[in-house]
């Protein structure tokens, strides 16, 4: 090493051939691609090594064999599931619940944010705030639980209050139509607060003259949040909002798993927790498991990547 | 930590010299009840899980527990710590978000750090590489197949390798690391003769203390928290981490928590209303407990994943 390998980086790219260059490279950086090495190999294994998995939706799986069987059936597992009852059941209870909850989680953090960042007393906002993350670091298993035991038609809190009254409450768990809004209120009461924090840092970044011109010019503390923070958290939000359309169909397993039961199942069957049943309970059927997740795979890539190139379009950023 | 500071005090500094008119005193008002109202529904479920977790099984099963213990009673903390797959849950659970963080942090460390510089050849190749595994992936069934090729199957290491890494947390750290390094500084130690092993080692994980600790913090949580891979490869009992006990007791009500205490079955039945919500309150006590010390780490780790690296 010595001052002169210093701009070997620039002589790299003038007048080598690819080899020479990537000896040259190699040679120069040996040290930081064998730091790499370990993650190279570890993506490789656990992240494409199963992609080569997905063959398996084309073929018919073998214990024996593995992915590498070669007993082709072509589409026959997609045209199994497109031709399935339960395709626009699972395809519409995903939609629709994922739909509502990106729609449902737009307006409240905002509104947070806007007003944690106009409250006066300092410690109250910290509290606040303090307190508004808190549900995110909550596991799903127990977010599901509490809601089972809040809503518990003998003990339950709801049930509880609802008798000071002299109502009965009905069992929401086993009700279809009540899922979805289950699914999502309780999403947006644990994400609400952290989602604020990325509101709350393009509302630092507003330029306190912008707010001292406003106040001498007259105008309340209201407007200056109308007309100053508002517009500010707009930017953000519309890039949040395109990308999470991306993953409209990428509904997460877990939180619907925990809520599903006998009774809402209708509701509450959607793509990733149908893939589980079919792929790894009753009569395991890995290939028409692969295939179906493979469906839905791909079209959450063609989501994401269109929503990409629309928020980039729109706002200059994207995901990547 | 400039971000943060940043937020905490902007509005602060210059609303407090300004005088305040009538209008703005109803908005105060008005802003400080809607911030209560917050308040109330996120702190609303908790209280009564906490008030539940201190009462009698016979107050709880009749309905009678709201936002205050009634018949105070630790019969509920006391099963939960009489149950011996709970113990051995917690301590696997433990055993897990120990091991698997430090294996996370150092995979994660070692590729984000290389992928910061920007002169490095087939950098962008290589970060392809990694982003291309947060839009797609293999599925359930090909990694369950993966992992049971691999004899991970029913072991613990089915808990700690399939995630090793995050490529959210890892560009984070690349951020972090590309912005906070002065290239003149490297520059500077190649002239002295330093290696690049020897920099990163002295020098840039040193200096990258505060991300450490934010992916630490992410990747501890999601541990303490995991259930999916769990779920998906144990079924050795004794293996089970917390969240798949708690989803056993709570959930799917499979469990006899009842058996260790008492062979009245109305005692039990009643019993195990109020354990749940103990144990509802054990799993999520330590994290609660170190939460409002780390805050602030958190915080961050959003505000730099925010910076498009």
């Amino acid at each position: 090493m010595n001052g002169n390998k210093k701009n070997s980086p620039m002589g790299l790219y003038t007048s080598k051939t690819k080899n020479e260059r990537f000896c040259l490279a190699v040679k120069r950086y040996w040290q930081l691609y064998l730091l790499l090495l370990i993650p190279i190999i570890y993506i490789l294994v656990f992240h494409y090594y199963p992609m080569l998995g997905l063959q398996l939706a084309f073929k018919k799986f073998n214990a024996k064999e593995g992915i590498w069987g070669d007993s082709w059936v072509g589409f026959k597992y997609f045209i199994k599931f497109f031709n399935s009852y339960k395709f626009i059941e699972v395809v519409r209870n995903t939609f629709v619940t994922s739909f509502y909850a990106v729609l449902a989680q737009i307006p409240i953090p905002i509104i947070l944010a806007l007003s944690l960042n106009a409250v006066r007393g300092q410690k109250f906002k910290k509290a606040a705030q303090l307190l508004s993350y808190m549900p995110h670091f909550i596991s799903t298993v127990v977010i599901v639980s509490m809601m089972m035991q809040m809503f518990n038609t003998r003990s339950g809190l709801v049930a509880v209050i609802a008798a000071l009254f002299g109502k009965v409450v009905p069992d929401i768990f086993a009700s279809e139509s009540a899922f979805k809004h289950l699914y999502v209120w309780s999403t947006v009461w644990q994400s609400a607060g952290w989602a604020s924090i990325i509101y709350l840092a393009a509302l630092a970044g507003v330029d306190p003259e912008q707010h001292e011109a406003a106040i001498v010019d007259g105008a309340t503390r209201f407007q200056r949040v109308r007309y100053i923070d508002f517009p500010t958290v707009i930017p953000t939000a519309s890039i949040l909002i395109i990308l999470n359309m991306g993953r409209v169909m990428s509904l997460g397993f877990e939180k619907v798993y925990l809520m599903q039961n006998d009774l809402n199942i209708a509701a509450s069957e959607i793509i990733s927790t149908y893939t589980y049943k079919i792929g790894l309970t009753g009569n395991a059927d890995f290939s028409y498991s692969t295939a179906i997740g493979l469906f839905n795979s791909v079209i959450n890539l063609i989501l994401i990547l269109m929503t990409n190139k629309l928020s980039k379009k729109l706002s200059g950023s994207g995901l990547f | 930590m400039a971000g943060t500071k940043k937020i905490e005090d902007s509005s602060h500094v210059l609303s407090a010299k300004m005088p305040i008119g009538k209008e703005d005193k109803i908005f105060y008002f008005i802003n400080t009840l809607i911030l209560l109202a917050v308040i109330v529904v996120i702190a609303v479920p908790i209280i009564n899980v906490i008030a539940n977790s201190f009462s009698d099984g016979d107050a709880v099963a009749a309905g009678k527990i709201t936002f205050w213990p009634v018949d105070f009673s630790l019969e509920g903390y006391k099963a939960v710590f009489e149950d011996k797959y709970i113990l051995i849950g917690y301590g696997n659970t433990i055993f897990y978000t120990v091991v698997g963080t430090l294996i996370n942090v150092v995979v994660t460390v070692i590729a984000a750090y290389p992928l910061s510089r920007k002169q490095l050849p087939g950098r962008n190749v290589i970060m392809m590489l990694f982003a291309f595994t947060m839009i797609f992936n293999g599925g359930l069934i090909p990694n369950f197949l993966l992992v049971k090729d691999l004899g991970m199957y029913n072991t613990r290491w089915a808990m700690i390798i399939p995630g090793a890494i995050s490529v959210y947390n890892m560009v984070i750290c690349r951020t972090f690391f590309a912005t906070n390094l002065p290239d003149e500084l490297r520059e500077a130690a190649e002239v002295d003769g330093c290696s690049e092993f020897r920099f990163f080692i002295r020098m840039a994980l040193p200096l990258s203390k505060a991300v450490i600790a934010v992916i630490a913090l992410y990747y501890a949580v999601a541990h303490w928290n995991a259930f999916f891979n769990a779920f998906i490869y144990l079924t050795n009992k004794n293996l089970y981490p917390l969240q798949l006990i708690l989803r056993d007791v709570l959930i799917s009500n499979t469990v006899n928590a009842s058996d260790v205490v008492s062979s009245d079955s109305i005692v039990n039945y009643n019993l195990v209303e109020t354990l749940k919500y103990s144990l509802i309150m054990v799993s999520c006590i330590p994290i609660w407990c170190v939460y409002p010390f780390v805050q602030k780490y958190f915080v961050k780790g959003v505000m730099i994943g925010a910076i498009k690296g």
